[in-house]
């Protein structure tokens, strides 16, 4: 599903270069739950973005959904984010001046689908989430939770192939952010590949497998359940 | 463009950001506001100016008899010019231009007027026929003396409206006969007459009845008459003729300024003509000064605007809307705030025009300014024309940070708070 070789990025400020990410090789199959973690710096955010066609790399070969990636068009980016890829940030990113149902049904505008038929569904998505009764809430009306839901049903609404999601758990407490693993590890279970980015040792380790980076680069992989464990740092990009 | 959902889109992120909708529109309505009115009311004040000056006809001239201010052959300074009918006459002969030509005398003392129980004091003045073509009047009833009535020395009067309300509060007035200074004459004609001078209340009555019954004499106080098609330096030159004939007839230097008077409206209308010039410049000035504030708080709004919305676009970005999409958002809302506000900008301003029209607000206020403004109106072309130039600004006001905000990068959009 993603493959990286030799990934590269360096942000540029004033005149400072900051060589982020160093050389990442990673291979993420169909279907995996992953956790990226690392210590603040070591380039696991700017990992998702990449990831998340969010940001570009500088040099390296990134294959998502066996189509290379590399300088492509905003808009077309734009396209793939859309059908490919859903995103749950820290800090939800909800529109603060669209109701539960229109944040949840706004990916769908962006693929041309009715209002009726994207409000149903965004009704169906809060549901599965237990917000049905919240979904003509405002952003503001919701606590941190149902907030953090309201974003899952948000990325869940395409259809994607993967979740991405940076630091889910960052600004919730411990009971809601098992609450909101839980239910990233069933939509795991659905076949969509999660990878989620964390500081925190125990989220991490309700994943199938954590990449811990750095300083940039990869220092270890650990298999939690022995799955993939065939599976090495480096592989052959021609499969 | 007419895609509904994108409208929905654009309405439901209005109706939900009242205030700075509302920023954006009262900025752009206040400038198409201002514009409208400046403009119709600097339209008003030149009817209204024109319409007042325009009593005495543009082409038209008078001339008044003075007082030497040189002796001139034997004849010491201080000589008053008594006009005649012989210069009436002559000059009507001598000059080509001429198109109608009236000569007016006075009656001495003859101000009380009355009919049966009604008097008033009015103005007499004894004129001929062609008088009528010299000031603009409108004949309400009846007629205005005619050639018959010169020739045949008819005791006759054509009065004034204003007279009319005196004389016949009750009654008409047509064929009624008014006592000037105990002499009966008959009213033929009931006319009405714009001025500078609401108290004017004119009585007119044929030249040669006057001079035969009221003051045995051939005097003259005063010749108008009406030009064709001069231009200013022509009139001048016949001013000169005028001039220089009559110096010759009474006896005065050529050079004498004081010796006759010479009232040339033609002259007096292209100065007049150039004040309005000059009054439309400066409401132009002003107008255009509003707008282009109009514009600025425009771009000013829009760059506000996106700033506060760079989150929401990262956002858009990050679940799949493409750079083009995201300018199409922004810019049809920053189109439809500034047409729609420009729009109420315009009826508010025609809406305030018609309403000092209808209501005669200005007449409410203060009275005496209300005849120098009349009709305010604005050109249709303009208004829209103005509208449609805050439109575009408005759109190239939200284009350019748009555009700016649409090619960061999503994940630079998400970090900003």
């Amino acid at each position: 599903m993603i493959r990286l070789q030799n990934i590269h990025k360096s942000y540029i400020t004033g005149t400072n270069k900051l060589h982020v990410l160093k050389g990442i090789d990673l291979h993420i199959k169909e279907g995996e739950l992953v956790s990226i973690m690392g210590s603040s710096g070591s380039g696991k955010s700017t990992l998702l973005n990449i990831l998340g066609l969010l940001d570009n790399h500088d040099e390296g070969v990134y294959v998502l959904n066996n189509e290379e990636i590399k300088s492509m068009s905003e808009t077309k980016a734009a396209k793939l984010r859309n059908n490919l890829l859903g995103f749950v940030f820290q800090s939800f990113n909800l529109i603060s001046f669209k109701n539960a149902m229109e944040n949840v049904a706004l990916p769908l505008y962006y693929q041309k689908v009715s209002r009726k038929k994207r409000n149903s569904l965004a009704i169906e998505y809060l549901d599965k989430m237990g917000l049905k009764e919240w979904a003509h809430h405002m952003p503001n009306e919701l606590s941190g939770g149902q907030k953090q839901r309201v974003a899952i049903a948000r990325a869940m609404i395409t259809q994607p192939k993967i979740i991405l999601a940076d630091e889910p758990t960052g600004a919730l407490d411990s009971a809601t952010s098992i609450e909101v693993m839980d239910l990233l590890r069933e939509i795991n279970q659905s076949g969509i590949t999660v990878i989620i980015v964390t500081h925190e040792n125990d989220i991490a380790h309700m994943t199938d497998r954590i990449i811990n980076l750095k300083d940039g680069v990869i220092e270890s992989i650990v298999e939690n359940n022995k799955i993939n464990h065939t599976e090495s740092v480096k592989i052959p990009l021609q499969e | 463009m007419f895609d509904r959902d994108k409208w929905q889109e654009i309405f439901s992120t209005i109706r939900k950001n009242k205030t700075r909708t509302i920023l954006t529109g009262f900025s752009v309505a206040t400038g198409i506001f201002m514009l409208i009115f400046l403009l119709g009311a600097g339209r008003g004040l030149r009817n209204g100016m024109t319409s007042v000056f325009a009593q005495d006809a543009t082409n038209s001239m008078q001339i008044f008899g003075g007082r030497t201010t040189k002796a001139y052959k034997g004849t010491p300074e201080g000589k008053r010019i008594q006009m005649v009918n012989d210069d009436f006459l002559n000059l009507k002969k001598s000059i080509q231009k001429i198109d109608a030509i009236s000569a007016m005398s006075y009656i001495p003392g003859a101000e009380t007027i009355s009919y049966k129980n009604n008097f008033g004091n009015f103005n007499v003045s004894p004129v001929h026929d062609t008088y009528k073509e010299i000031k603009n009047f409108d004949i309400i009833k009846g007629r205005f003396l005619n050639q018959k009535d010169l020739d045949e020395h008819r005791k006759v009067v054509a009065i004034q409206d204003e007279v009319k309300k005196v004389l016949f509060p009750k009654e008409t007035a047509l064929n009624k006969y008014i006592n000037i200074n105990n002499i009966k004459f008959k009213v033929i004609g009931v006319f009405h007459q714009s001025s500078f001078d609401d108290n004017s209340r004119e009585i007119y009555i044929p030249i040669t009845v006057a001079q035969k019954i009221f003051n045995n004499n051939d005097h003259i106080r005063r010749i108008s008459f009406t030009l064709n098609d001069v231009s200013v330096e022509e009139s001048q030159k016949i001013e000169r003729q005028i001039t220089y004939k009559m110096a010759d007839r009474h006896n005065f230097s050529k050079e004498d300024k004081n010796a006759l008077w010479i009232q040339n409206n033609i002259e007096n209308s292209q100065t007049f003509a150039g004040l309005f010039s000059a009054i439309e410049m400066f409401v132009w000035i002003i107008g255009i000064f509003t707008i282009v504030l109009g514009v600025i708080g425009v771009f000013n709004i829009m760059m506000i605007v996106v700033r506060e919305r760079t989150k929401e676009i990262g956002i858009r970005k990050a679940i799949g809307a493409s750079p083009g999409s995201v300018v199409g958002l922004i810019l049809m809302e920053a189109i439809f705030i500034t047409a729609a506000s420009g729009y109420i900008g315009l009826i508010a301003g025609v809406g305030l025009l018609e309403a000092i029209n209808q209501f005669d607000i200005i007449e409410k206020v203060y009275a005496p300014a209300a005849i120098y403004f009349l009709d305010p109106q604005v050109d249709l072309g303009i208004a829209i024309g103005a509208t449609i130039v805050l439109v575009i600004t408005g759109a190239l006001a939200g284009f350019f940070p748009a555009r700016k905000a649409a090619a960061i990068r999503p994940i630079e959009a998400l970090r900003d708070e």
